[in-house]
This record gives structure tokens, C-alpha cells and sequence, in this order.
């Protein structure tokens, strides 16, 4: 497919801007002009129309694909939250308002949804208060890191190093490497989680704070979790919940209670807002009531009569992780979310995630060999069998024949520490017919990769391209058309 | 039960299909931790919900005239955008970890990233980061990585929002922060280049300032690049349709604010940040990139990737903690600048930059106007000082239903009396003239 660029023809128009109904009188120095214009494609609107309806038709979303990629959280995104984030009473409204005089009174809507959404996650994470700065989960878990480093600073303490098991996500190592600290893995054991005695083995005065998933990223509840998190404390160290994989347990059980200090949410994945094709999500951090004082500038009040306030006037706070109030529009999107769901629907959330990914664990463990045998949290973790690699079929190439039988792959390759993993993550909102044709597709390829492993390693066959070139991209870099 | 599609009987025949009951799904979890009560209203339907938010919608003020800018911008968005980028196919889509099913995104990601360098006079861009004021922060850390420094020159003229953002990220490192103090609006030179030393690993500027102002920093790119630092440029988009790009001055990094190409300004995101550098520099770039390649029938084909950089590989080793970018808000800046087109794209700039000019002659005829500023050279802001209080007038005017303009006192020091005042190309002649008649009239 031609790229944008190739279908310019010389002078075609689409938008016509202006009008412009003042006297030319632009006044600047000829030095600081552009010598030629940028190169942007000249298009009609058609055009643009169907280059993008093209393109979008060489995707799959969750709207047109079952899309059960492990540790994302690809569930159904509510049309409504759509409609209202584009109300022009919120989609309009300038950030820097309430920094008018008397400008918050100008936003009230908007503020009483921002400070509404921190109530709701209080509650439902057992926290004492949110942020909603961060613009991304990843984007939260340095501003919990730069909590941390905040809280430790403030004490006195001379902190140097952040325990992470070595199932996490990558973001958790880089955030706290990027927010200044060291990182010490810990070790998974068979059990498939981390052991109290591996954390007391490194547990010493430098700890700042451990980070963990959990579920972690093999869908497995810790169940040592509150122990962990006081061992930590024994030595002024925080415990950091990376809200991942909440979707397993919203609802249901709250980190807080867990013992967890400080935690972010990505309100993309377990609060239905889209994902859009890589961003903008938004990773709201909650702390507990010692760290109140250190969350970001500005938090939303409500003051006695009634009305909605920003509050800057924060000394201890870590400052501005965000321009403004975090992605305003992904936060109303769940704060919607929130409203419909209610108390029972939160809870029903992670109940029917859990059934769905043990129905597709129990249902799959014959024909694919579990990395860890028993109950499953939202998202069961799979390794090619041993059979199937003698075979010379690998995670790829199941994925690449599941997109030829219309199913977005899990995810594969992660976690690290499983062999040829296969992730897969259902969500509630899929329903039986659906996780059924996929097991039936599993089962299928299964097979396959027994009797004609080769159409496995053809695949896909249906997509516009197959199997690109990754190795090559990587080598000669051709990231801009110039 | 909102949005879950299995039915209650569904659910009892997929438990007793896999030999369980709901209780033993969350066994694993001790039972001191579940179904503790929490205080959330009950769920409510689509009808009611559309109404309390439409509701809360009307709360907020949006039919104030804005003249209101500060790095954050009300230009016009052409229909044709949201048709894009309310594709789900688009948006419901997630980081195109498998290429086949996601050419869509990819290529319009690449297709961004040459928009990008094409509008900044750069060689390679990145996928976006999450707004104007981290990319800056990336750009930092990146000019850190490159040269191996730990000082950073910034001047005060650099949007304040973004130098709150880069004083709370660098709490924590080992890094030298050099505040410098434009002078008369513009940088100044004698200062920074007596400051620039061989440990200095980056300058930043923006470029229209914080004030409006247009410089060329081809001297201060000069003199960073003599003793082994970088230039970083912040930039509007849309004053690149006419002013000089950041990589014709000499930029090693260029960034911004995208919320200008097509995003609403939606109380402060999802925006868009853009990073842009050059060739020399692309496996230093912190974020997600596509790349052009070919597959193996040999067909034109984009992947993610210098994926070595990134956190899923690297872990604490990687150049950002970053794992996602803001791809819809990428799609919607190039949606918009296609549809603007070549010349489209250069009108608008022109005219933001006619109409800000025509509202600042109008506005210094009022008696006890005056410009700030001696350089009397800007894109479409300017700064005007003002008999008496600036957030005082403006807040006077919010009264007559315009957002007037951005009080500087809020971020500098000696300028109670100066607004800061923005003029799009959806701002008319008449427009322009009521607010000046209504700030006459309040003086």
C-alpha cells in the first residue's frame, strides 16, 4: 500500500482554513521564516478518507477480533464513554482555566469528575488518595517510584536499592532505575511466585521498597502477600502494587488491604477505556495516608460549600508529573465506567475474568503444557510442549496461525522466565461462543503441529503481509519518509 | 450486568464444566482480603449516566471567547479527523506487538514519524510520548545518555509548566539544573554562552517562547555544539507551517506540545508529545518506533522497532521506562495534517499569525497598553502589560465572557501587570474587537 506521501497530487485541496478576515499583517523578520513548506501530502478529503479506512482495515481491535493478549487487558471499551468524553462541555474546556482567577469556578464539572474518580478508587483499592497525573501506567509507576524517593528523603533515609521479582513487567525495573534507584531481582520459585524467605535473604537497610504484580504475570495470586509487604516495612521500606493485572481481583480485594503503600491503575485496562492502537491510557498512583503529603501538585478539594478546588499549595509534594490534571479525557472515560458498573458490577468484573481464563486454562491443558499448574487468576500462562518444539514449531508460530483463524495472538515470549510462553488473557466481557471457537482453534493447531508443522510456519496467509523482516529493520533503520 | 456477555446460567455451566464453583477461583486469595465492603454507588444505566454527565458537562465554561493559549491551543478541527480516529478498528487496537494485524497503526505511525521530521526539519522521529512537557524530560535524559554530562542549561522563556516538570523529575538524580533569564523576551546569549562548559550536556529553548517570541538559535546550537553539548528545541506545530524548523537552526532534539494538530484540548489530555532528532542519534531515542521493512514475499511491510532499547529487553538498562506512546493522538496530528495539507498548513500558521498581529496593533491603541517586550517579533501570542493587575482585568473579563489571556505573575517574577494573549485562526476581526472594547472598558 502506497504511503500518504505517494498519493499527493501537486495543488489538490481538502480543509480550507479561516477565514481570514483581518488585513495581512503578519510581521515577521525573514530570517525567522521557513524557506520551503513542509512537505504534507496534498489530498481532497476523500482522499485522506479512504487512505485511513484502508488502513484501518489492515487492524484488528477488540471491536472486530477476540483480542485475549495476556497482561493487556483487551476488554470491550464502552461506546457511551466515547460519546461523553467528546461532549464539547468537557472536550473543549481549556486546561489553564482554573488557574484564572476565580477559574475553577469555570470548571466545575470537570473537577468534581476528577475528584469523584479518586473517591471511587479509594474505595475500591483501599487507599487514602489518587493522582490522576500520570498518563500512562509505566508513567505512574515512576511517579510511585518518585513517591518513594520523596517519603525516604523526607525521613532521613539513605535508600539506595528497589526489589523486583524477575516475573515483572519490564516497566518496573526501568522505573525505578530511571527514578535513580538499583534494582535486585527476586527469584520466582516453582511455585510460580516469590518466597517470604528470598525476600528476607536481600532485605537489608538500603531496601527503599519492593514493586510487585499480583497477580503477578503468570496470573498467580501471592498468597504471602501481607507478610511480604510487612517484611518490607520492617525496615522503613514501601511496598509498591503494580495495577496490571488488576482486572483479576477489582472489586473483589483491595491492595491496600493487602499492605501495599503506594500503587497505580492502569484505568485502560481494568476501567474499559481504549487503548488506541498504543495510547493514551492513564495510570492513576494511590497512596496511603503517610504519603498523602507527597503526591503530585495539584490534588482536587471539595471545600465546605459545596465546590470544587484545586489545591497547589502542597511543600512536601514531589511536584508535576503532568502539565495539568493527568489525561483528563481517559479519566472520565472510567469515571463513566465507574457509574454503570456500580459496587456489584465491579465485583462481577473480576469474578467473570477469573472464569473465563480458568475455563480457557482447564479446557487447554491437555493439548499445551501449563507453566503452572492450579487455579489462575485473569490470564493463564501456556509453554509450547516439548513435542511441538521437536517439531520446530514455536510461540510464534502459534500466534501467526491463530491471526490466519481471525484471533488476535496472546501474548508470547512473556514472561521471560517461561519457556516459549503463550499468555493468554480473556477478559470478562468475552463470551462462551467465543472463548469456545478459540479453544477449538487452540486444540486445532495443536494438531496440526503434530501432523503438518510446516503450514504452521507459513502462516499467516491471510494478512497483507506475513512475517516481516524484523532483523533487518533493526539493522538499516527506515523510520521516516523524507 | 454491564458489558460481561455470558449469561448467569453461562457462567454455572462453564464452572461445573471445569469442576469448580466461583468461591474456588478466588481460593487462592486469603479470605481476610475478599468482599470487604466498600462505599461505591450502585450501577447505574446509559440513559441516566448520559445525563448526569451531561449535566456536569454544562458545569464547565466553555463559551468564553479564548484567548487564552500558554502551550495549549483552540484551533479549528476539521470533521473529517474524528471519522479517523473514531475508527475502532483504530482504537481499539493495542501496541503492534504482531505486525500482521496491525499494519494499519504501523504505517500510519511511520507515516507520523515522517510528518514529524518533515515539519521539524529532522531526520528521524519516534512514535510520540504522552505530552509536550515528558518529551522535553526524555529529551533531557537522552542529551544525558549522549554525551555522557550531567548539566542542563534551560531558559526561563521554556514553557513553566514543562520547568515544574523537569524540577520534579530531576529531584532525584545527579543532575546540575541551570535556570538562565531572557532578556527582553529572547534568550540571553552572553549569559549561555559563558555558561555552556565541557560538562554541559544539553541547552534548552523553545522556540516560539513561553512569551510568543520567535528567535533563531543557530548561535546558540553554534555554541553548544563547540563544546560537545546538544541543542534541544521545544516547538508549536503550527507555527512550523511558516517559521524556520528547529533543524534548520541547528536542534539535535526536537520536541512538543501536539495538541495543536487536531486534538481538543479536553482540560489537559490525552495530548500528544513529539520527539524528533537525527539519524546519529536514533538508537539513544527513548519510546516506541516503526520501522520500514519488507516481508517475506517481499511486500512493503512496518514493524516495531530498536526494540534493544526498551524496557521489555533492557529492563533498569533501557532508555525510558516508557512502554506505550499516544498512537491514537499520533493517528489524529497526521489525519490533520493531511487534510491541511501542504499549503492548508501554512494558511493556518499565517493566519494565527495576521490575526495575532491585527489584535496586538488594536489592543496597544488602548490607552495604557503597551507591549512588553522591545522585540516585537512573535507568531500568534504576545505579551501586553496593562495599567493595573493582569489577573484582576482578566478575571473582569471572564465576567464579559472571554478568556482574555494568561496572567504571567503566576510563573514570573515583576510581571503582575502583563497578560499573555493568543490568537487562533478561529478567533474573527470582530471578536477582536469586542475584547479590546471590553478591556478598555475595565481599565
Amino acid at each position: 500500500m502506497k504511503l500518504i506521501f505517494e498519493k499527493s497530487v501537486r495543488n489538490r485541496r481538502a480543509v480550507q482554513p479561516g477565514p481570514n478576515d483581518v488585513p495581512a499583517s503578519i510581521n515577521i523578520k525573514k530570517a525567522f521564516l521557513r524557506e520551503k513548506s513542509a512537505e504534507m501530502p496534498e489530498l481532497s478529503e476523500l482522499d485522506v478518507i479512504r487512505h485511513f479506512t484502508e488502513l484501518s482495515r489492515r487492524n484488528f481491535g477488540v471491536d472486530t477480533n477476540f483480542y485475549p493478549l495476556g497482561s493487556c487487558t483487551m476488554k470491550y471499551n464502552p461506546k457511551i464513554t466515547e460519546r461523553i468524553a467528546a461532549y464539547p462541555g468537557f472536550a473543549h474546556l481549556h486546561p489553564l482555566l482554573p488557574q484564572l482567577r476565580m477559574g475553577g469556578m469555570l470548571t466545575q464539572g470537570a473537577l468534581r469528575v476528577l475528584y469523584e474518580t479518586d473517591l471511587f478508587l479509594r474505595e475500591i483499592m483501599g487507599m487514602a488518595g489518587f493522582t490522576m497525573q500520570p498518563l500512562a501506567g509505566a508513567h505512574g509507576e515512576l511517579t510511585g517510584m518518585m513517591i518513594m524517593a520523596a517519603y525516604h528523603r523526607d525521613r532521613g533515609n539513605k535508600k539506595t536499592t528497589v526489589l523486583i521479582p524477575d516475573s515483572a513487567h519490564g516497566t518496573n525495573p526501568a522505573s525505578a532505575a530511571i527514578a535513580g534507584y538499583k534494582v535486585r531481582a527476586i527469584p520466582t520459585t516453582e511455585n510460580g511466585f516469590m518466597e517470604l524467605k528470598d525476600v528476607e535473604k536481600v532485605l537489608d537497610d538500603d531496601v527503599a521498597g519492593l514493586m510487585l504484580t499480583c497477580p503477578n504475570t503468570l496470573g498467580l495470586f501471592n498468597p504471602h502477600i501481607r507478610d511480604i509487604c510487612d517484611l518490607v516495612h520492617s525496615v522503613d521500606g514501601l511496598a509498591y502494587y503494580d495495577g496490571a493485572n488488576l482486572n483479576a481481583i477489582v472489586g473483589k480485594a483491595r491492595p491496600g488491604d493487602f499492605g501495599f503503600d503506594i500503587m497505580h491503575v492502569n484505568l485502560h485496562k481494568t476501567f474499559a477505556t481504549p487503548h488506541g492502537g498504543g495510547g493514551p491510557g492513564a495510570g492513576p498512583v494511590g497512596v496511603k495516608e503517610k504519603l498523602l503529603d507527597f503526591l503530585p501538585v495539584s490534588i482536587v478539594v471539595k471545600r465546605d460549600d459545596g465546590t470544587y478546588a484545586l489545591e497547589y499549595d502542597r511543600p512536601k509534594s514531589i511536584g508535576y508529573v503532568a502539565p495539568f490534571y493527568g489525561n483528563f479525557g481517559i479519566v472520565l472515560r472510567a469515571y463513566v465506567y465507574m457509574l454503570m458498573l456500580g459496587k456489584n458490577g465491579l465485583k462481577r468484573v473480576a469474578e467473570n475474568a477469573v472464569l473465563n481464563a480458568n475455563y480457557v486454562r482447564e479446557k487447554l491443558k491437555k493439548h499445551y503444557e501449563l507453566a503452572f499448574d492450579g487455579i489462575c487468576k485473569h490470564e493463564c500462562v501456556f509453554s509450547v510442549p516439548e513435542k511441538m518444539l521437536r517439531n520446530g514449531v514455536h510461540a510464534i508460530d502459534i500466534a501467526k496461525a491463530l491471526i490466519d483463524r481471525g484471533f488476535h495472538p496472546p501474548t508470547v515470549y512473556f514472561p521471560t522466565i517461561v519457556k516459549d510462553a503463550l499468555m493468554i488473557e480473556p477478559t470478562e466481557t468475552e463470551s462462551r461462543e467465543t472463548l469456545d471457537a478459540f479453544i477449538e482453534a487452540m486444540i486445532e493447531i495443536a494438531e496440526q503441529a503434530m501432523v503438518e508443522p510446516d503450514t504452521l510456519k507459513n502462516a499467516p496467509i491471510t494478512t497483507p503481509v506475513s512475517r516481516p523482516n524484523e532483523t533487518a529493520a533493526a539493522k538499516n533503520p527506515n523510520i521516516a519518509s523524507l | 450486568m454491564p458489558f460481561i456477555s455470558n449469561t448467569t446460567e453461562q457462567q454455572k455451566e462453564m464452572l461445573a464444566e471445569i469442576g469448580l464453583g466461583m468461591d474456588d477461583l478466588f481460593s487462592d486469595i486469603p479470605s481476610e482480603f475478599l468482599d470487604k465492603s466498600m462505599n461505591i454507588p450502585d450501577g447505574i444505566n446509559e440513559q441516566n449516566v448520559r445525563n448526569k454527565l451531561a449535566e456536569l458537562a454544562d458545569k464547565n465554561s466553555i463559551n468564553l471567547t479564548c484567548f487564552l493559549g500558554g502551550g495549549f491551543y483552540d484551533h479549528f478541527i476539521p470533521a473529517a479527523v474524528y471519522s479517523v480516529v473514531s475508527r475502532s478498528e483504530f482504537y481499539t487496537a493495542y501496541t503492534p506487538y504482531q505486525p500482521e494485524l496491525s499494519q494499519g497503526t504501523l504505517q500510519a505511525i511511520y507515516e507520523y514519524q515522517s510528518a514529524i521530521c518533515r515539519l521539524t526539519d529532522m531526520e528521524v522521529a519516534n512514535a510520540s510520548l504522552y505530552d509536550g512537557g515528558t518529551a522535553m524530560y526524555e529529551a533531557m535524559m537522552m542529551a544525558l545518555r549522549i554525551t555522557g554530562r550531567n548539566k542542563i542549561i534551560i531558559d526561563d522563556s521554556v514553557n513553566p509548566i514543562y520547568r515544574v516538570m523537569i524540577d520534579s523529575y530531576t529531584q532525584n538524580l545527579k543532575i546540575e539544573l541551570e535556570e538562565t533569564h531572557c532578556v527582553d523576551g529572547l534568550a540571553n546569549r552572553e549569559r549561555i554562552f559563558k555558561r555552556i562548559d565541557d560538562k554541559t550536556a544539553a541547552v534548552i529553548m523553545q522556540n516560539p517562547n513561553f512569551f510568543g517570541c520567535i528567535d533563531d538559535l543557530n548561535d546558540i546550537a553554534a555554541a553548544a555544539h563547540e563544546k560537545g553539548a546538544l541543542l534541544i528545541v521545544s516547538c508549536y506545530p503550527i507555527s512550523l507551517g511558516i517559521l524556520k524548523a528547529p533543524g534548520a537552526m541547528g536542534a539535535d532534539i526536537v520536541t512538543g506540545e501536539g495538541q495543536s494538530l487536531g486534538m481538543p484540548m479536553s482540560f489537559g489530555g490525552p495530548y500528544l508529545g513529539f520527539m524528533a532528532s537525527r539519524m546519529k542519534y536514533v538508537r539513544k531515542m527513548p519510546g516506541r518506533i516503526v520501522g520500514q521493512t519488507t516481508d517475506r514475499m517481499d511486500r512493503r511491510s512496518y514493524v516495531l522497532t530498536l526494540q534493544a532499547r526498551e524496557q521489555h529487553i533492557r529492563r533498569d538498562r533501557a532508555t525510558s521506562n516508557i512502554c506505550s506512546n499516544e498512537a491514537l493522538c499520533a493517528l489524529t496530528a497526521l489525519v490533520y495534517l493531511s487534510l491541511l495539507g501542504k499549503k492548508g498548513l501554512k494558511e493556518t500558521a499565517q493566519i494565527c499569525a495576521d490575526k495575532a498581529s491585527y489584535a496586538y496593533k488594536r489592543l496597544i491603541t488602548i490607552p495604557g497598553v503597551e507591549p512588553h517586550f522591545k522585540a516585537r517579533w512573535f507568531f500568534n501570542e504576545f505579551v501586553l502589560d496593562l495599567p493595573c493587575e493582569a489577573a484582576d482585568v482578566i478575571a473582569k473579563l471572564i465576567e464579559k465572557g472571554f478568556a482574555a489571556g494568561f496572567p504571567l505573575s503566576r510563573y514570573y517574577d515583576k510581571m503582575e501587570n502583563s497578560i499573555l494573549i493568543c490568537v487562533t485562526e478561529k478567533r474573527t476581526k470582530q471578536q477582536i474587537g469586542t475584547l479590546a472594547e471590553a478591556l478598555e472598558s475595565v481599565l
